[in-house]
């Protein structure tokens, strides 16, 4: 590579592994915030909606029937017969018991004698009291309710559906895969923008409030050697940033999407896929590194590109989102030409298993083409006198 | 002494923004800050550009240095066109000016490598320059402090040594001693004519009468752009100070256009 390229290079590395507080701020603090929100969240919410593992849940019932009796044990259920309703509602409101069912007197009796198609009164009412905001409560109830429906099915056996069969034919992988494509894509996408954003308005807005880019402007570099440098540099270095906080991010994905221990197993992609998404990164973050670094060569001061880009930050969110909706990775391969659109697509695309190996290629070679384009643009950028000492 | 440097009609226009043109009392949408400026100045000599603040000195000095191109006119220093050829230009010339800061976060020695490796200066040669440039300005002592810590008289110094890194045959400089007090002023002044001794040329820029007097051998004195006067000292104070030879030529210039 060109000497001058190198020189540049080096001098942004320096500065930036050099300074304490850049390390910090752009690269350690983004993956461990993440890692300390997601576990936070995921833990909190566990703690909000999941019922507790070693709860027996409490069933009280009022004329409970010998019927029911049979099958509660099997659903787990440690049931008390309880005649003072009020009591136990009051109970069930703070939270002191899990639920109580009302049942009508000679449930059984009523239940044999009713028929559905003759009978001209209503069938026989069972009531259920629980406390949606009590995760035990809640559960209680759902297998409340699964266990009395069952009962009644069973009442009028005339066929069953997915009986002895495993009905769901996606495999643990494409399960996995089809909430990794629904997710990551828009993860990467922000983390990417956010690594760029945080570098290149300082090195490059900021050389300009400085004066310090005039200074080396007067030495015998190419302005291309300055552009080609200036993105490369901030390219690697965003590409460190963002993996920072991908490595946050898949260290407490498990935690946030309140999975076991197992986590999310990353082993279903082979080295193809891995290879494809790195590729679709790096040149991804090229291709924003260009946009950012040309409005930052327009702005007098950080401050300024900082607020230029931030209307971008929302077009780039709502591109991101665009991989949770929608049936999967367009096939069209024009699609595949719209900047940062294709790369959301295409790695939806390989995250899902479900990708055309021509269109993730236009993808990655478009997003470079318009990386060069933008440091062709830079270079021009650089050689104006308007833009270095526009004040 | 053979010429070296040839300006040649050199004219630049800027455009006035609104509110400049407020400031400036003008409805003209652009200004001339430069116009149809023509010298020369031979090799080995100091000369000075004198003028009252927006005469056109420093845009005049940038297109030298090839930070900005002339609308029309050029200038060739050693042959090389500031319009054609301004890569080849930037090696052949030191530029100097308060504008061009050096990057707080780094220190003296790391930045001295820095510019060589940009000036394509050899890593023997770089390493005897640097001993030679940091023991003349006294460098070495603060050679590893972060220039976000230096004094400006040491700022100074750095950017002196920092700008003849590549030896350049000419260097140009914009307002030497402004905001430097008496005794980095005279390190500069030191420097200058040091750099004439050892058989360089050197542009200077400057509304300091004093400075011209002291060191120029040649200097031409701009107003409005254009060139009122260009002579050696000793004929532009043959029969008064300089100061007063301004004056004269001042009240002539301006006295045409009202």
């Amino acid at each position: 590579m060109n000497k001058n390229i190198i020189t540049i290079m080096k001098k942004e590395f320096a500065r930036f592994f050099g300074d304490a507080r850049m390390v910090v701020t752009a690269l350690i603090l983004p993956g461990l915030m993440i890692y300390v929100v997601y576990s936070f969240m995921g833990v909190a919410m566990k703690d909000m909606f999941m019922p507790s593992d070693d709860h027996t849940p409490v069933l009280n019932a009022v004329n409970f029937p010998q019927s029911i009796a049979k099958i509660a044990p099997q659903y787990g259920f440690e049931v008390n017969a309880v005649t003072d309703t009020d009591e136990i509602r009051t109970q069930i409101g703070n939270k002191e018991t899990d639920i109580l069912i009302v049942f009508p007197e000679k449930f059984d009796e009523s239940v044999e004698s009713y028929d559905t198609k003759l009978s001209s009164v209503k069938p026989p009412n069972i009531e259920i009291y629980y406390n949606s905001v009590n995760p035990d409560s809640s559960e209680a109830y759902g297998l409340a309710v699964s266990m009395l429906d069952e009962y009644e099915a069973s009442l009028s056996n005339k066929f069953d559906i997915n009986r002895d069969v495993v009905s769901d034919l996606a495999t643990n992988e494409d399960v996995m895969a089809f909430s990794i494509a629904s997710l990551l894509p828009f993860l990467l996408t922000m983390l990417m923008f956010t690594g760029c954003m945080s570098l290149a308005p300082e090195s490059i807005a900021g050389e300009k409030e400085r004066g310090t880019i005039a200074t080396i402007l007067v030495t015998p570099i190419k302005r291309s050697e300055l552009a080609i440098g200036k993105m490369l540099s901030l390219g690697v270095l965003a590409f460190l940033c963002g993996l920072s906080s991908v490595i946050g991010t898949f260290v407490s994905l498990p935690k946030m999407m309140m999975l076991d221990e197992s986590g999310i197993d990353m082993n279903i992609y082979g080295a193809v896929d891995y290879v494809l998404i790195a590729l679709i990164v790096l040149s991804t973050i090229l291709m924003i590194i260009a946009v950012i670094s040309i409005i930052s060569a327009f702005s007098k001061t950080i401050k300024e590109a900082g607020t230029s880009v931030t209307p971008l930050m929302i077009v780039v969110m709502v591109v991101g989102i665009s991989s949770m909706f929608g049936g999967g990775a367009a096939t069209e391969i024009t699609y595949y030409l719209i900047p940062l659109y294709n790369s959301v697509q295409a790695m939806s695309g390989v995250f899902s298993f479900n990708y055309s190996m021509t269109n993730v290629l236009v993808a990655i070679i478009s997003n470079v083409v318009y990386a060069c384009a933008g440091g062709f643009i830079l270079t021009r950028m650089f050689n104006s006198e308007k833009v270095i000492f526009s004040r | 002494m053979p010429e070296i440097l040839r300006v040649e009609g050199l004219k630049k226009t800027f455009t006035l923004s609104a509110k400049q043109q407020k400031l400036e009392k003008t409805r003209s949408k652009t200004k001339v800050a430069v116009n149809d400026l023509s010298f020369t100045v031979n090799e080995g000599e100091i000369f000075g550009l004198l003028g009252p603040n927006g005469a056109g000195k420093t845009t005049t000095l940038r297109m030298l240095a090839t930070l900005i191109r002339p609308d029309s006119g050029d200038a060739f220093l050693d042959g090389f066109s500031v319009k054609t050829q301004p890569y080849e230009v930037r090696k052949l010339i030191g530029f100097l000016t308060s504008e061009l800061k050096l990057e707080e976060f780094f220190t003296p020695n790391y930045l001295f490598d820095f510019f060589a490796n940009l000036h394509n200066v050899g890593r023997a040669a770089r390493e005897a320059r640097k001993a030679e440039l940091f023991a003349t300005f006294g460098i070495a002592e603060f050679a590893e402090v972060k220039v976000a810590n230096l004094s400006t008289g040491m700022k100074q110094k750095v950017s002196l040594a920092l700008a003849i890194i590549h030896d350049p045959k000419i260097i140009i400089f914009d307002e030497p001693t402004n905001g430097l007090d008496v005794l980095t002023a005279k390190t500069v002044t030191d420097f200058l004519l040091e750099q004439k001794a050892s058989g360089k040329t050197i542009v200077v820029s400057t509304h300091i009468f004093s400075l011209v007097e002291k060191i120029c051998d040649r200097a031409g004195i701009i107003i409005d752009g254009t060139m009122a006067v260009c002579d050696t000292l000793s004929a532009l104070t043959a029969d008064k100070s300089l100061e007063d030879k301004f004056f004269d030529i001042y009240s002539e210039s301006v006295g045409d256009e009202q």
